[in-house]
């Protein structure tokens, strides 16, 4: 009998872990769903407008000084005030903090008028100290330098000779003075930090700023979460909250739109974008995208000490060939096919959306396909065909192209079997080395080509500056700034020259005449620009500004100008229907809890009953 | 008599006369109080010496294991931003990349045996932060979901090895590993799409993902984190349950036409009775095997069921920390990982003694 109370006791533990379990779970749905119907309309929580972005991206840190990744900076966007913005229109520098700004005569000073009408959120007014504390800062602290030294590498001193005169001295000219897209703190909060390293500017909120909204809530890979900044010196954003929520997988942020937990989703791929384009309340912005999809050739990799290093095909170092190999890429099909339309054929370097400094090659210099003409331009350069139709090199070898590829880019393999197609007829092998990461063989120079692709800033130094000489690494075994090894002297001295050009036309033409350079060479193949595909709730946003205005994106720009300018959708629509079913689902639920319990009891019972026997 | 004849886990350890292995009793054997008085404490300092042991060689694999993988941390992070050859440098520097291998390995085995696993590179927080933020959100959904699918796994599983080839059995052993073969991540995009959004008559009941939805707080917090939990434990369980389903059959199977069996029937017992109070105690062995190597899989999570539920856990973390690759990070976390499965087993190994005197002889 004691044997026996003791088995009963775990067999009735083992039911009850079953059972209470099973009436959790039950008890849940059951419970949320008469009294908290999931919401259907995002605006509706509090009866606060909400606007809700979803997002990937894991914030890497939420401090300026340290913070890269897109998502960190998009918000410091909304949380602080830089010297300048960007138009929307055109991307042409407009007022942020400075309203304006004015080189001296020998180009090495600049001085900037600060606004006299921007407060931090605790009330203090926002002063040229506060700029020059947070440059003297980046310059003097190697820690507060991580983010974003680059832009304070060619400062000589900053200072605030008054607060609303902020004065920069250069130690060689520098065009891009109007494009510090460094986010300006307050001194008298960040003056406390100690290091700024360990400082991740996460626990304690609000977070004072003077950006449109203040920072209210950050849980990772949960939320981040901002309210509107009252006393923003361009007006107050409209929605009364506004919440980057996290999905990490994109068909789930997806359905969180169809459903209208979220008011925004951007990166759709063109499967999502198609499905999405049929459903009510959503409306799909295919945008001109920022950035620029190439196939990038190894030229021979070197180092700034001259040494060679790397094992990139001989053959490619011949311009004929690699026009031939980009003669002989279908861009339309890659766009057409790869990219299922929402891309545009790929010429110069910068994508048209920079209108300013968007180029492409005139009818005699323009790489058209022409398989044909590419087969003779190789006969011409030496390289022909053996007796079993392979194209030889020097070496008397077939040639076999090594093509890196992003493994988790799915239009770089898709186009490398084009790849493989295409230069298999001109008779030249291709071999996909495909990987997670590819920076091991593309460090070190070994490769042939690669697949290659930059998102392109309002101010497009950046992208060129990476294709220098001076980018190069100082001996095989560093790394430099180079994207892929290129060194062309007379492409440098065009950079040069546009780096010193104070006059923003006289500088976009140079521009140009760079990207020209870039295009003959053929070493940089541009295929095309990948156009930025996002959709969103119309039931819970009325308008929104996109950047171009006129047909432009709305996540990631360089500005703080949709999250700014949406304005909500008037409260209304309907989600009767599917609460009603919820309440109808909620009774089964209940019922079944019921059940659950009532047969739980009725075995307790049956249990004691047979322990009587 | 009925003590003899309806061995159990308990039973075993007390009795001496229980079911056991021919031979396996002796009269100067361990089977006795006093010989496990003297075994056990033996047994006991080889699991905990051994699980030492073990620790000590995750730590060691888990520095150099993954400087294997390829790409640079540096470039890594500094990918799409204009940095000079002075920063990265500085990067180096600050995260030790440019000391020498046997260095940074001491350095880190000090830094280890305080309880420093660094700092992430990407995060440029403490990795014991991070996971420790983490780990609670892990805890949650795979712990909630082990208890699930073990409870309903061992349920199910005594049932349709009770009757064997019947209609039961059949569906229940097809349903369980029909839905073990489903990718996990396919099932929850099922369950958003059709329990989330809604799908004709059924109406969207549970969040599309995450864990809150921010801003509550008491009982309202714990509502919602419920809501949000629903549908990832929906998922995690009907994938799993099957395993252990499957192998509580099984050792109930074996267990099936043993003698003590037919005692317990002989003795006039119903036939449930015969199952729950007789059989299934000594089937339990395997079942248990695999529970503790179950638990000590929850911690290391779920990464496709994160990332399908945008769960913030440890599972999305270490995705994260490879992709870059962030040493400390991965480092921390796969040493976390294999801990709690040394820890597990060696917890198993000092149960089953208990469980089974046989153990540990």
């Amino acid at each position: 009998m004691d044997t026996h109370g003791r088995y009963g006791t775990r067999g009735t533990v083992l039911r009850l872990l079953a059972v209470a379990g099973t009436a959790a779970l039950t008890l849940t749905v059951g419970l949320v769903t008469p009294l908290n119907p999931a919401p259907q309309r995002a605006e509706a929580k509090d009866g606060k407008q909400v606007l809700t972005v979803a997002v990937a991206q894991s914030v890497d840190s939420l401090s300026p000084f340290l913070a890269a990744r897109l998502v960190s900076t998009s918000i410091f966007r909304l949380m602080y005030e830089y010297l300048t913005n960007y138009d929307p229109k055109d991307d042409h520098a407009v007022p942020g903090l400075a309203t304006k700004w004015e080189p001296s005569a020998d180009k090495l000073t600049w001085t900037y008028t600060i606004r006299d009408n921007s407060e931090w959120s605790d009330g203090r007014q926002a002063t040229a100290e506060d700029a020059a504390w947070t440059f003297n800062t980046m310059m003097t602290d190697q820690g507060a330098a991580t983010a974003n030294g680059n832009f304070v590498a060619n400062f000589e001193k900053v200072t605030a000779p008054s607060p609303t005169k902020l004065v920069i001295e250069l130690k060689k000219p520098q065009a891009t003075m109007a494009a510090l897209d460094v986010p300006i703190v307050p001194k008298h909060v960040w003056e406390k930090v100690d290091d700024f390293t360990k400082f991740g500017n996460d626990k304690s909120f609000p977070v004072v700023g003077n950006g449109p909204f203040i920072l209210t809530d950050y849980q990772a890979d949960s939320y981040v979460r901002l309210k509107p900044n009252k006393s923003f010196w361009r007006g107050a954003p409209k929605f009364d909250e506004l919440v980057f929520k996290y999905y990490k997988d994109g068909d789930a942020a997806v359905a969180a739109l169809q459903k209208g937990e979220v008011s925004f989703v951007s990166g759709l791929t063109p499967a999502q974008a198609a499905a999405l384009k049929t459903q009510e309340h959503v409306t799909v912005n295919d945008a001109p995208g920022r950035r620029f999809y190439a196939l990038a050739t190894n030229p021979g990799a070197l180092a700034k000490n001259g040494k060679k290093f790397g094992d990139g095909h001989e053959s490619l170092l011949n311009q004929k060939v690699r026009r031939a190999l980009f003669m002989a890429v279908d861009r339309e099909t890659v766009v057409d096919k790869v990219f299922q339309g929402y891309a545009k054929e790929g010429e110069g370097y910068i994508p048209p959306r920079f209108s300013s400094y968007f180029w492409k090659p005139a009818d005699g210099q323009k790489i058209s396909y022409d398989p044909a003409g590419a087969a003779r331009l190789l006969d011409e350069a030496g390289y022909k065909k053996n007796g079993d139709g392979k194209r030889v090199g020097k070496d008397g070898e077939p040639i076999t192209y090594r093509v890196l590829c992003h493994a988790t880019d799915p239009p770089d393999k898709a186009v490398g079997k084009y790849l493989q197609e295409w230069w298999g007829k001109l008779g030249i092998g291709v071999s996909l080395d495909c990987r997670d990461n590819v920076s091991d063989p593309w460090l070190a120079g070994e490769y042939d080509l690669a697949f290659d692709g930059w998102s392109v800033n309002p101010d497009p130094d950046f992208v060129f500056s990476i294709h220098t000489c001076a980018a190069l690494p100082a001996t095989p075994k560093d790394v430099g700034a180079t994207d892929n090894f290129i060194c062309d002297k007379k492409y440098d001295a065009l950079y040069d020259q546009q780096l010193a050009e104070y006059d923003a036309a006289e500088r976009a033409e140079i521009v140009k005449r760079m990207e020209s350079r870039l295009y003959d060479t053929g070493y940089m193949n541009v295929m095309a620009y990948p156009n930025a595909v996002e959709a969103y709730r119309t039931d819970q946003i009325a308008s929104i500004t996109k950047m171009p205005e006129t047909a432009g994106n709305i996540y990631g720009q360089d500005g703080y100008w949709s999250w700014w300018s949406a304005t909500p959708a008037a409260a209304g629509g309907s989600s009767d229907d599917s609460n009603q079913t919820g309440v109808v689902i909620g009774i089964v639920a209940g019922v079944v809890v019921l059940a659950g319990l009532g047969a739980f009891f009725a075995m307790r019972r049956r249990a004691t009953a047979e322990d009587r026997e | 008599m009925t003590a003899e004849a309806t061995p159990s886990l308990v039973g075993k350890t007390g009795d001496p006369a229980g079911a056991g292995p021919p031979g396996a009793r002796g009269p100067r054997g361990s089977w006795g109080p006093r010989g496990r008085r003297t075994a056990y404490p033996r047994y006991v300092a080889g699991k905990l010496g051994g699980a030492a042991v073990s620790l000590l060689a995750v730590l060691v694999t888990s520095f150099f294991l993954f400087r294997l993988i390829p790409g640079d941390p540096v470039k890594f992070m500094t990918g799409g931003r204009q940095v000079s050859a002075e920063q990265l440098a500085a990067y180096r520097e600050e995260f030790g990349l440019d000391l020498p291998l046997w260095e940074q390995f001491t350095d880190y085995c000090g830094k280890a045996l305080t309880g420093d696993l660094g700092t992430s590179y990407q995060f440029r927080t403490p990795v014991v932060d991070k996971i420790s933020d983490a780990l609670p959100n892990t805890l949650l959904l795979t712990g909630t979901s082990f208890v699930l699918y073990t409870a309903i796994g061992v349920f199910l599983g005594t049932r349709a090895a009770w009757r064997n080839g019947g209609l039961g059995d059949r569906l229940n052993t097809g349903l369980a590993l029909t839905l073990y073969s489903i990718p996990s991540f396919w099932l929850g995009l099922l369950l958003i799409i059709v329990f989330s959004v809604g799908a004709g008559p059924i109406p969207g009941l549970f969040p599309t993902g995450g864990m809150e939805s921010g801003g509550e707080e008491g009982f309202a917090y714990v509502l919602d984190v419920a809501h949000h939990l629903v549908l990832p434990v929906v998922t995690l369980v009907a994938v799993e349950y099957g395993q252990t389903l499957l192998v509580t059959r099984s050792a109930l199977l074996d267990e099936m036409g043993s003698d003590y069996l037919t005692t317990a029937r002989a003795k006039g017992l119903r036939d449930d009775l015969v199952r729950r109070r007789h059989a299934v105690p000594n089937a339990l062995l395997p079942t248990m095997t695999l529970v503790f190597i179950n638990l000590g899989r929850t911690v290391a999570g779920v990464i496709l069921v994160e990332t399908v539920f945008s769960w913030p856990g440890l599972g999305g973390l270490f995705y994260q920390a490879l992709s870059v690759p962030d040493l400390p990070l991965v480092q921390g976390l796969f040493f976390v990982f294999a801990a709690a499965v040394i820890v597990m087993n060696t917890l198993a190994d000092l149960i089953y003694p208990l469980l089974d005197p046989r153990v540990g002889r």
